[in-house]
């Protein structure tokens, strides 16, 4: 049996990785998770500089998932290039970078500082925060902006590219095609649904940053359909995230078309989720006899 | 080492209104500190994220953990359902603990307010300490006050004035006359603001522990930060994660 998935030119031992943010930089779940059985560890978000993020409270539970408004918290391109990946260097599992930005400069700079590091297999580029007031998610909403900065990037790159996608726009393809024909190698969606959470009793937004983004198992079918719908629109290959608790939610989004998967909140939930992923996906395979993994992607039928 | 697992209820009941007290076994008894707290997990799949509740005592013999926590919503009155036998999800132990060297051969103050009392009772049994043990309380429920009597001088605030002082904590400080050469304690956070001020007032060191919305618990989301003085570690911007770099702070360090 192959698990194996590759995007870009860049081949994964297996499709599962961690969603950006809800991971560290492996460190924290490394008591948890044999990083070395993971397709990828994907980082949290990272700048030119520190960014001290939001104010708390800055997470809150809703029905059948969460909201965060972190705010992109993070101790800058220097330290985590010092302290992160040479930790992340030590497993055998491929690193993929996301990187945060206010201006295209800024992306740009955090961009050029990776592609001195070989380690990094691939650059996944925030441009769907919704809790940064500047930047981020200016330039994953309106197409032209987006075509732009991926350009400018795409530019600069030693590693391939993927654009990470917001669901909050009125059509996700556009901004697909758009990062597509601006040379973007793959696409990551989706980054999280905006919400809003009343404390009834305080008369009090739950979130400080008032709104937050959502995620968990509740989004899950908002983000197979977007990731089909993408699938259909482009031919770059996607990581499709959103949602993901166990493999027949990540066998659900190979079916849509997605050539790998994230786990996110569900990390909180389960720290083990992301094996269990694997081992589950495994036994799928097995069970309907796949001798490829890319047999699965994108062969849901209409 | 932190773990998940499906622990045991052995016992849990009502010790004051919506106040629960329950016992759990479960091997990460053998690792457990004053101060650490674990997560625990609700069976209702609507509500995902841990509660995290603090180590109110550890058995003996280290093999069960005793929590006592407020029934506050959805998540922790499922808990207060369960019965002895029920299975448990948890993850622990978490965070720092109290630095219970700085306080041995001392005279302390143990400060519990509300439902910052419980994790003073392990504190102070392990403390080698002249021990003062103020605790605050809303009324008369003076929940878990037996318990912390065997362990030091304990003295009552409540709100209501219907046992000790009326007032707080700081009130029964000064109502007894009493002082201290260092504070540890857990409490809502206009105490533990009070606090940190009567610390820096008598020149004396306070730890004290902070609470925070979470999602992981393990210092990855980033959900659950205090403003430092000095940088933080880990992102090295002021912004100290409560579940891992605590929830026990020197009060001096923290912008509360």
């Amino acid at each position: 049996m192959n698990m194996q998935t590759t995007l870009a030119g860049v081949t994964f031992q297996n499709p599962v990785m961690t969603a950006s943010g809800t991971f560290g930089s492996g460190m924290e779940y490394s008591e948890f998770v044999d990083l070395n059985k993971l397709g990828a560890v994907v980082t949290k978000g990272v700048a030119n500089v520190p960014w001290p993020g939001n104010p708390t409270p800055r997470v809150a539970e809703v029905y059948g998932g969460m909201l965060n408004a972190i705010g992109l918290q993070n101790p800058g391109i220097d330290v985590f290039m010092e302290r992160d990946i040479p930790f992340l260097k030590q497993y055998d599992t491929k690193i993929i970078v996301n990187v945060c930005g206010k201006s295209v400069e800024d992306y740009v700079e955090v961009v050029e500082r990776l592609g001195e590091e070989p380690a990094v297999s691939m650059l996944e580029i925030n441009v769907s925060c919704p809790n940064v007031k500047e930047g981020a998610i200016a330039f994953g909403q309106k197409a032209d902006a987006l075509y732009h900065i991926t350009q400018e990037i795409k530019k600069k790159a030693k590693q391939p590219i993927i654009m990470k996608l917001s669901p909050n726009v009125t059509d996700i393809t556009e901004m697909a095609r758009a990062a597509e024909a601006a040379g973007a190698d793959a696409l990551s969606l989706i980054n999280t649904l905006t919400g809003m959470k009343i404390d009834i009793h305080k008369r009090k937004f739950a979130i400080a940053n008032k709104t937050g983004g959502m995620s968990g198992p509740a989004i899950k079918p908002i983000a197979v359909r977007m990731v089909y719908q993408t699938a259909q629109a482009v031919q770059i290959p996607i990581i499709g995230m959103g949602g993901i608790a166990n493999a027949e939610d990540a066998i659900e989004f190979l079916l849509a078309g997605a050539s790998a998967i994230s786990v996110g909140a569900m990390n909180f939930v389960n720290p083990y989720c992301t094996m269990e992923i694997v081992q589950g996906i495994a036994d799928y395979m097995e069970r309907y006899h796949i001798e490829n993994l890319s047999e699965l992607i994108g062969a849901v039928q209409a | 080492m932190k773990e998940k697992q499906t622990a045991r209820v052995i016992s849990q009941k009502e010790i004051a209104p919506m106040i629960f007290d329950m016992w759990i076994e479960t091997g990460l008894a053998a690792q457990a500190l004053p101060g650490q707290f674990i997560c625990v997990y609700t069976k209702d799949k609507s509500t995902l994220l841990p509660r995290p509740i603090s180590i109110c005592e550890v058995k003996e013999d280290k093999t069960a953990l005793r929590i006592v926590y407020r029934v506050a919503g959805q998540g922790t009155r499922e808990f207060s359902t369960y019965v002895a036998g029920d299975a448990i999800d948890i993850l622990g132990t978490l965070g720092n603990g109290f630095p219970v060297e700085k306080g041995n051969g001392k005279k302390v103050f143990l400060m519990g307010g509300g439902i910052g009392v419980p994790p003073i009772l392990q504190l102070a049994k392990e403390m080698q300490a002249e021990k003062q043990i103020l605790l605050g309380y809303r009324d008369g429920n003076l929940f878990l006050k037996e318990d912390m009597d065997a362990y030091g001088q304990v003295y009552v605030a409540t709100e209501d004035g219907s046992c000790g002082t009326k007032g707080n904590v700081m009130d029964a400080i000064a109502a007894n006359g009493i002082d201290a050469d260092v504070i540890f304690a857990c409490g809502p956070m206009p105490m533990l603001r009070a606090i940190k001020k009567y610390a820096e007032d008598n020149g004396i060191d306070a730890y004290i522990s902070l609470e925070e919305h979470m999602a992981c618990g393990v210092g990855a989301c980033l959900g659950c930060v205090v403003k430092t003085k000095e940088v933080d570690h880990h992102s090295h911007v002021h912004n100290a994660r409560i579940c891992t770099d605590g929830p026990v702070f020197e009060a001096k360090e923290v912008e509360i």
